[in-house]
Order: C-alpha cells, then sequence, then structure tokens
C-alpha cells in the first residue's frame, strides 16, 4: 500500500491523471509488472490493471449497484445474472459486503464508496488508485475502509492512496512518497517518521508550533435560530422530516461546530439558512432580525457569507472566468456593479487583489476557474465571501480536498474574522478541524441536534459515537486520567487546525 | 493594474493575455471547421450524385454579386436575426425556446390587425404595432414559462406544442369571420395605413433595404449590453451556466426562468416585423414562416453572440437566396438545404470539439504558468540559499 501525500497543486492528481491514461506524459516512463507501458485512455489503464477511485464519486443514483457497477464493461459478465454472481463473488472476497440491487441513492457516502472500488475491481483491476478516499468518511467509517484495504493487499493488490491526513497515512500505507511542486521530495518509510515532519517535507517548511487560543466569544447572539422544522416528501418515501425542531444560537466571534455522518440535516439546515429552502416551521434571526422569509439574495446582502459544501455546484460557475466568479453571489455588491451595471473594471481590480492577498495559485484571472486546483478554487471562494465583511458565515467542509498549506490559511482567515466579531457555522466531515476550529460543539443526528461537547475536552472518538446516535446530550469526556490523553493528541493537532498561520511557506 | 511596475504583476499579466488571443482563435476556429465540413460533406454529396463538387459554390456566389439580390440577402438577414436573437436569449439560460415560431407568426399577426384598425400619426403608429407584436410574442412565450415553473413542464415540449396551437389560431383568426378579408386566393387581415409603414433605406438599383435592420442592430447591442454589462445578464448566465450555483448565489431561478422566457418571446414577437411593416403591410397566408426554425440553427452558429448571429444570419440568408440560381443552371437548388442542415450538424459536432479541446489546452497551460513561475521562484531560493 503506496501512499503519495503532496499539498494542491503540488502534482498528486496531475500523476494520478497520468497513471489513469487521463494524460499524457511529456518525457518518462510507466511501467507495469516491470514492463514498460504507454496509456493513452483510462481504457488502456483498466487493460494493464489499473482502476481508480475519484474523489467525487462518479455513480448514478438512480441505477441500482449491479446498474452502476456493469456499466461500460456489459461485455465482461453481461447485465444480469453472471454479472450479480460476480459482484457478490468480489463482495465477499473482500469484505465490501455491497448488496447488488440496491439503489445507488438509498446508499450513504461509505457504501457508494465501496461500490466504487467494487466498480473498479470488478474491471479485473490490479492496482487500485485511491484519491483521498477518507475525505467524506467518519472515523468509525475509516476503520472499515482500512480493513477493506489491508483485505486487498492481502489478496496481493496494490493500492495508492492519496490523502490529506497524515495521521492515516502513517497508520495504513507501506510506503509514502511526498511530492511538491511536480517533483517527488522524499520516500519514506512510516515508521521512520512523525505526522509533524511528513507535513513538514509536504510543505516545505517547518510548520509554526500551535498558538494559545483565547476565546472572541462576544455576548451580542447574531444567528438565532429556533424550532427550525423541514419536511421533504418524494414518491419513495413519503413524507420525512428532514429538520426537527432544530434551535441554535451564534454569539458574536463564535465559531459553532456541527459535527454529524453526512446525510443527517447538515444539507438542508444550510438551504434553510442561506434560503434556498424555506422552513416549514421555526425562525431565523440574524441580529435579531427576523430573515425567516428572505428570499437568498436578501440575505446575502444582508451579511450571510456561504462556503458550500460542494464548491462546483453551489460556489462557482467552472466554465467561467476567475472575475466572473468572484461576482458570483454578490452581483448586487459593490465593487461587482453600481445598482444596475456591473462594473467590470473594479471587479476585476477586486479579483487580483484576492489572488494575491489569499494566494490563489492562477496564471491570471480570466483562465475559467475549472482549471484550478480545488484548494485554489476554494481560497477564491473564502476571499469572495471575506471581501463583503460578513456578519455570519456558512462555512460547509471549508478545507474539504484541500491541502496542508492552504488548510492552515483557510482557518486562518476564520479565525481572522472571527477575532472581528464574525459568528461561523462550521460544518465539517474532518472532527480534528471542528474540534480545534469551534468555540461550541453540536452534533446532528437524524435532523436533530442530539448532543453537544466542549472542544477543549472532547476527543473525535468520543465525536464519532455520538454521530451515530449512540450516544446524546452533554458529552463528558470520559477519561479518568487526564495527563494521559492529552499527549497522543498533540501530535496530528500540530498540523491540524490550532496550527496557527500556514503562511510561512509563501513568504519564503 | 495596482502593482503593474513590479516583475511578479507584469509575470502574472503576459500568460492570460496569451490565452486570451487563444480564446479569440477557439472562438473563430469552431464556425471555420463547421463550414469547412459542410462545404466538404456536400461536395461529396455532389460528388456522388454525379455533378461537380464545385460549380454549385461557383455559382451561387456569381449570383449573389447582383445588387438586387444582395438586398433580397440583408433583408432576408434581418428578419432572421431578430429570430436567432430570440432564440439566443433562451440559450443562453439554457431553454431550448422552439416556440419562436409560433411567437413571430401570432405576434405578427395580431399586430397587423391592430395596425389596421387604428388610426395614429406615423411614429406612434409604428411603435404602437411592435408594442402589441412585442406584447403578443412575450405572451405567448410567457406560457410556455408558466408551464414550466409552475409545473415543470419542459419549454422544449410546450413550445412545440404552442406552435401547433398558434398555427391553428391564426388559420381560425384571418377568416373572413373573425378579423380576416379574402384577396383574390389570399386571405389577409387588411392593410395596415401608410402611417404604420417603416420607411425604408433606398440601396439604389438594388431596390430597398428594410429600414428595420436599424431596430435589428440595436436589438443586438441591447442583447450584447443586457447579457454581458447588466446585473440581470449575469444572474441570466449564471443561471444558464450552472442553475444550481445561481441559486445559491441569490437567483430566483423560478423567476428567471419565466424572464428569460417571456423576454424571448418578446423579440420573436419583433422577428415578423421588417416583413410586416417593410413590405407586406399586412399578415396573409402567404407571410413567411419557418423563420422561428432557421433562428435556431443561426443561434447555434453565431454562438449566441450578437456578432455571430449576424455573420450566421447572413450566410443562411445567402445560401436561401443565392440558391435560386441552381435550378436555372441544372442544378437542384436543395443543394443549398443540404448545406443548410449539414452546417446545423457540423456546427454542434465542432462547437463541442473545440470546447474540450480548448478547456484541456487552458488546463494544461494553467498547469504549466504555474510550474514556471514556482520553478523560477524555487530557482530564486537556490540562489539566494548558495549565497
Amino acid at each position: 500500500m503506496h501512499a503519495i501525500v503532496g499539498e494542491n497543486g503540488a502534482g498528486k492528481s496531475t500523476l494520478m491523471k497520468i497513471l489513469y491514461g487521463m494524460q499524457r506524459p511529456d518525457e518518462g516512463t510507466i511501467a507495469v509488472d516491470g514492463e514498460q507501458v504507454a496509456l493513452h485512455s483510462p481504457a488502456d489503464a483498466i487493460d494493464r490493471g489499473i482502476g481508480m477511485v475519484h474523489q467525487h464519486f462518479m455513480l448514478a443514483d438512480n441505477l441500482t449497484v449491479l446498474e452502476n457497477t456493469v456499466l461500460g464493461s456489459e461485455h465482461l459478465y453481461g447485465i444480469g445474472g453472471r454479472a450479480r454472481a460476480r459482484i457478490r463473488e468480489i463482495s465477499e472476497a473482500y469484505g465490501l459486503g455491497v448488496r447488488p440491487d440496491a439503489l445507488v441513492e438509498d446508499l450513504g457516502v461509505a457504501d457508494r464508496q465501496r461500490v466504487e472500488i467494487l466498480k473498479v475491481l470488478f474491471r479485473g483491476a490490479r492496482t487500485l488508485i485511491l484519491d483521498e478516499p477518507t475525505a467524506v468518511l467518519v472515523p468509525q467509517e475509516v476503520d472499515a475502509l482500512f480493513a477493506n484495504l489491508r483485505e486487498l493487499k492481502a489478496e496481493g493488490l496494490t493500492v495508492i492512496f492519496i490523502s490529506h491526513k497524515l495521521g492515516e497515512v502513517l497508520s495504513v500505507a507501506d510506503e509514502i512518497t511526498v511530492i511538491r511542486r511536480g517533483t517527488t521530495v522524499a520516500s519514506v518509510d512510516p515508521g521512520d517518521v512523525t505526522t509533524r515532519q511528513l507535513a513538514e517535507l509536504m510543505v516545505g517548511s517547518e510548520l509554526p508550533s500551535p498558538e494559545t487560543r483565547e476565546s472572541t466569544v462576544g455576548d451580542t447572539p447574531v444567528l438565532t435560530v429556533s424550532g427550525l422544522t423541514l419536511h421533504t416528501r418524494d414518491a419513495e418515501h413519503g413524507q420525512r422530516t428532514v429538520l426537527d425542531d432544530v434551535s441554535l444560537t451564534i454569539r458574536e466571534g463564535e465559531v459553532l461546530g456541527l459535527a454529524g455522518v453526512e446525510g443527517n440535516g447538515q444539507t438542508e439546515l444550510i438551504d434553510a439558512l442561506i434560503g434556498t429552502r424555506h422552513a416549514d416551521a421555526g425562525t431565523i434571526r440574524l441580529s435579531g432580525e427576523d430573515v425567516t422569509r428572505w428570499a437568498t439574495r436578501r440575505r446575502r446582502e444582508g451579511g450571510v457569507g456561504y462556503i458550500p459544501e460542494d464548491r462546483h455546484r453551489h460556489g462557482l460557475l467552472l466554465d467561467a472566468p476567475l472575475w466572473e466568479n468572484r461576482v458570483l453571489g454578490h452581483v448586487t455588491e459593490k465593487p461587482n456593479s453600481n445598482g444596475f451595471l456591473l462594473t467590470p473594471k473594479a471587479a476585476r481590480a477586486d479579483t487580483e487583489r484576492i489572488v494575491e492577498s489569499y494566494d490563489v495559485r492562477t496564471p491570471g484571472i480570466d483562465v475559467t476557474a475549472g482549471s484550478l486546483s480545488g484548494g485554489n478554487q476554494q481560497k477564491l471562494i473564502v476571499g469572495r465571501e471575506m471581501s463583503h465583511h460578513p456578519r455570519f458565515l456558512i462555512a460547509a467542509h471549508p478545507t474539504r480536498g484541500v491541502d496542508v498549506g492552504a488548510q492552515a490559511q483557510i482557518w486562518d482567515q476564520i479565525r481572522a474574522a472571527r477575532r472581528e466579531g464574525l459568528a461561523v457555522l462550521l460544518i465539517s466531515a474532518d472532527l480534528d478541524e471542528l474540534i480545534g476550529l469551534s468555540d461550541t460543539l453540536r452534533v446532528m443526528y437524524r435532523g436533530r441536534l442530539v448532543a453537544d461537547a466542549d472542544p477543549a475536552t472532547i476527543t473525535p472518538e468520543e465525536l464519532g459515537t455520538a454521530m451515530t446516535g449512540a450516544a446524546s446530550g452533554h458529552l463528558e469526556h470520559e477519561s479518568p486520567s487526564p495527563a494521559e490523553p492529552a499527549a497522543p493528541r498533540e501530535e496530528p493537532r500540530a498540523a491540524g487546525p490550532e496550527a496557527g498561520d500556514g503562511r510561512e511557506e509563501n513568504d519564503a | 493594474m495596482t502593482d503593474g511596475g513590479m516583475p511578479v504583476g507584469t509575470a502574472r499579466k503576459r500568460p492570460s493575455r496569451t490565452i486570451d488571443t487563444e480564446r479569440l482563435v477557439l472562438a473563430v476556429g469552431g464556425p471555420a471547421l463547421a463550414l469547412a465540413v459542410a462545404i466538404a460533406l456536400t461536395s461529396a454529396v455532389l460528388l456522388v450524385s454525379g455533378r461537380s463538387p464545385v460549380e454549385p459554390y461557383v455559382l451561387m456566389v456569381e449570383y449573389a454579386a447582383n445588387a438586387d439580390i444582395q438586398v433580397l440577402i440583408v433583408n432576408q438577414a434581418t428578419t432572421y436575426y431578430i429570430a436567432a436573437l430570440a432564440v439566443a436569449v433562451g440559450f443562453r439560460m439554457n431553454l431550448f425556446n422552439i416556440g419562436v415560431d409560433g411567437q413571430y407568426r401570432l405576434a405578427a399577426m395580431i399586430a397587423a390587425v391592430a395596425g389596421a384598425a387604428v388610426t395614429l400619426p406615423p411614429v406612434l403608429h409604428v411603435l404602437f404595432i411592435m408594442l402589441v407584436a412585442v406584447l403578443v410574442g412575450a405572451f405567448w412565450a410567457g406560457i410556455a414559462g408558466l408551464l414550466k415553473t409552475s409545473r415543470g413542464v419542459s419549454e422544449v415540449v410546450s413550445t412545440i406544442m404552442l406552435n401547433a396551437i398558434a398555427t391553428s389560431i391564426i388559420a381560425f383568426l384571418v377568416l373572413p369571420d373573425q378579423f380576416g378579408e379574402q384577396r383574390g386566393n389570399n386571405l389577409t387581415t387588411g392593410e395596415i395605413p401608410r402611417s404604420g409603414w417603416f420607411p425604408n433605406l433606398d440601396a439604389g438599383p438594388g431596390g430597398e433595404i428594410y429600414g428595420f435592420i436599424v431596430v435589428a442592430a440595436l436589438l443586438g447591442l441591447v442583447y450584447w449590453v443586457v447579457l454581458n454589462r447588466t446585473r440581470f445578464g449575469f444572474d441570466l448566465r449564471a443561471t444558464g451556466a450552472s442553475p444550481s450555483a445561481a441559486a445559491a448565489s441569490g437567483v430566483d431561478a423560478k423567476r428567471m426562468v419565466f424572464t428569460s422566457m417571456v423576454i424571448s418571446g418578446g423579440v420573436a414577437g419583433l422577428a415578423g416585423m421588417p416583413v410586416l411593416l417593410g413590405d407586406s403591410h399586412t399578415y396573409s397566408l402567404v407571410f413567411p414562416a419557418g423563420i422561428g426554425f432557421t433562428g435556431i440553427t443561426i443561434a447555434l452558429l453565431g454562438r449566441n453572440h450578437p456578432l455571430g448571429i449576424a455573420l450566421g444570419a447572413l450566410l443562411i440568408a445567402f445560401l436561401d437566396k443565392a440558391s435560386a440560381t441552381l435550378d436555372y443552371n441544372g442544378y437542384e437548388k436543395e443543394i443549398a438545404t443540404i448545406m443548410q442542415g449539414l452546417i446545423v450538424i457540423a456546427v454542434v459536432v465542432s462547437y463541442e470539439a473545440v470546447r474540450r479541446y480548448g478547456l484541456r489546452r487552458q488546463q494544461q497551460r494553467v498547469g504549466e504558468e504555474l510550474a514556471a513561475q514556482s520553478g523560477a521562484h524555487h530557482q530564486n531560493l537556490s540562489k539566494g540559499a548558495s549565497a
């Protein structure tokens, strides 16, 4: 099991694309089983036994697992009984637990990922490439995934996996390659390095040590949600309650972290807060003003910043140039427009400023947003939202798929804005991020806020338990001896949200 | 702009400019490729049927050298241009308004009836007729918009059906029992008085060019300004590019669908005006039909850009009018129709090919630029370290 780590834009994705035949190398060679190969397309790669599980799942929701699996490889085992038998066989051999006739839309994130892995194995892959497989999983699911991967390894398969979570990389990989700015900077044995050393190799400079943090939580409530309830209707399930009597208050300078397994109402809560869905009951108040019936645009003008969970779907126009993406969401505000007309000149100048001060790595502001790497896209979004000085920021997975350097920067910006009184709702699958950045923690389960916790004492494992619905109420840290558990947590946290400003690397 | 003097600043500017020129080349490359393919395929058709693969083009170009044919082409293009703009408004928003055809015919018919029924001073009379046409077109398209926003009916289906309904309504209204007048074998809606005519431009021996061409050109300008320079246009384009991102950015998607459908229909309503106000002055059974469908071709060909649409309209009008000569020289004028069809196919394929190529190129370039930047950055670092 080989792990590849590196910052966004370091060339991991490009390397993977080349291995998977999606891009052709200018120079150099690839050898599979000692034999030099030229991969012209993913089909070539599949023929050579190389399969890829993408970061964004590529499954058709309205088809079954079986249909998704045979799609495009109908010639292997047909589309009927033989294929079903083969899926069962693979599923059992590697302990994937995949049901061939389940509808993909009914599956959770972890199950979908297993379907993706199965799809690749179904095509006869002997080498699996996994692009940030743990980004969307809770700790328990990560453990299950790693168990699956070890299973694969035991059967003699090769797994190449890309991750930003260095702790995981260390625990699961047999060998680690660190790449930076397009070249290999180190190949290390996981036994020889700590997360901190690994992070330093990635970033290329020493990480700043964690700063002590004082609370900036003020007294004035910025966002007050009470009794928020939302129902959805669909043909299959009839009416379902996706938000059930949700009440919370975020004060100025407070970061409220919301933990929860995806699909437990977080998306709906975000929709209700940004106004793309209107609540069936309950009220939303922004600095005391009732905004429950306000349309999205009015809320955004009123100081609600939004870092969406899916930046491709909700945060960017991928085919539009950067400066138009800077306008998106703030088209009614300066410097983007004056009343009726757009002011492209001012918007462009301001885009230059964002690119500069948020370290968006791009050759210019006329390239399309889609041609930037994920981390740089995210920095652009953060820059855009912060530029309008929001009172309340919805930050959904603000650092998902973002490298360590950019991650630290984004955390920094959120922390800086918080010092100036910004109220933040932080939703994240990265529990270290939640714990490190939040002033208050709440856990969401099946549309309800079931538990709260103090980020100063809680561990990711305890939080993970509450996320599965196994614990509720106020979560107390259980360990009787406080000195012992503090020590091992120090390490992962060093590269975590507490890690001051990551800008060092850019000043160098 | 602010840090133009710094070396970093200039280094950042240069690549964006090269990408711009490349974008221009790509923009022109798509249509050029499509035309070349369409011509080649038409020639292939000619060869297969044992004809000269070149002569028809020569004949058409020679024929189009005549001044009167040029006037015909320009006049035809004016009508096409407005219809194509109407389609393009929808396209920019990812709406397929196939109903431009029904919208402009119904609008022209009712505007003709209204124009013949009132007495107004010259300028006002023309404006009145145009207003009626815009309102009728907008209303007819608005039905499709309303169906889409309230019931989720695809605008493709509803506008096609509305075309059929418009045809029947027109056939009914033009009967002598309603608003029609029998003129020989023809049914008309009665002539609009002179005060309701749009003055034409004298083009010497070639005849008269529709004065409405000025309105068409203004429409093109307004189209560009509204889409590219106003908040509304930005919202519209954003919704077309990504409905989900637009909704998150605060665009009311339903209202946007309805509004752009109404605008598209309003513009479509004007498509019949060059003929009505500049030539026929009445709606009759021989009023040009099918312009809306040609408009779709032209909007595609012109990539929804007002200048591109103008060139596309001229090209299609050229094929329409200059092909008349083929019949006199032993060729079928349907050759031009075949070519129009092939252009549509070639356009769709080549634009997509060029778009993908462009995207890949750009991603590659961005990668290269960044690598070069950080490479230089790296060198500086190591120099600094060794010094």
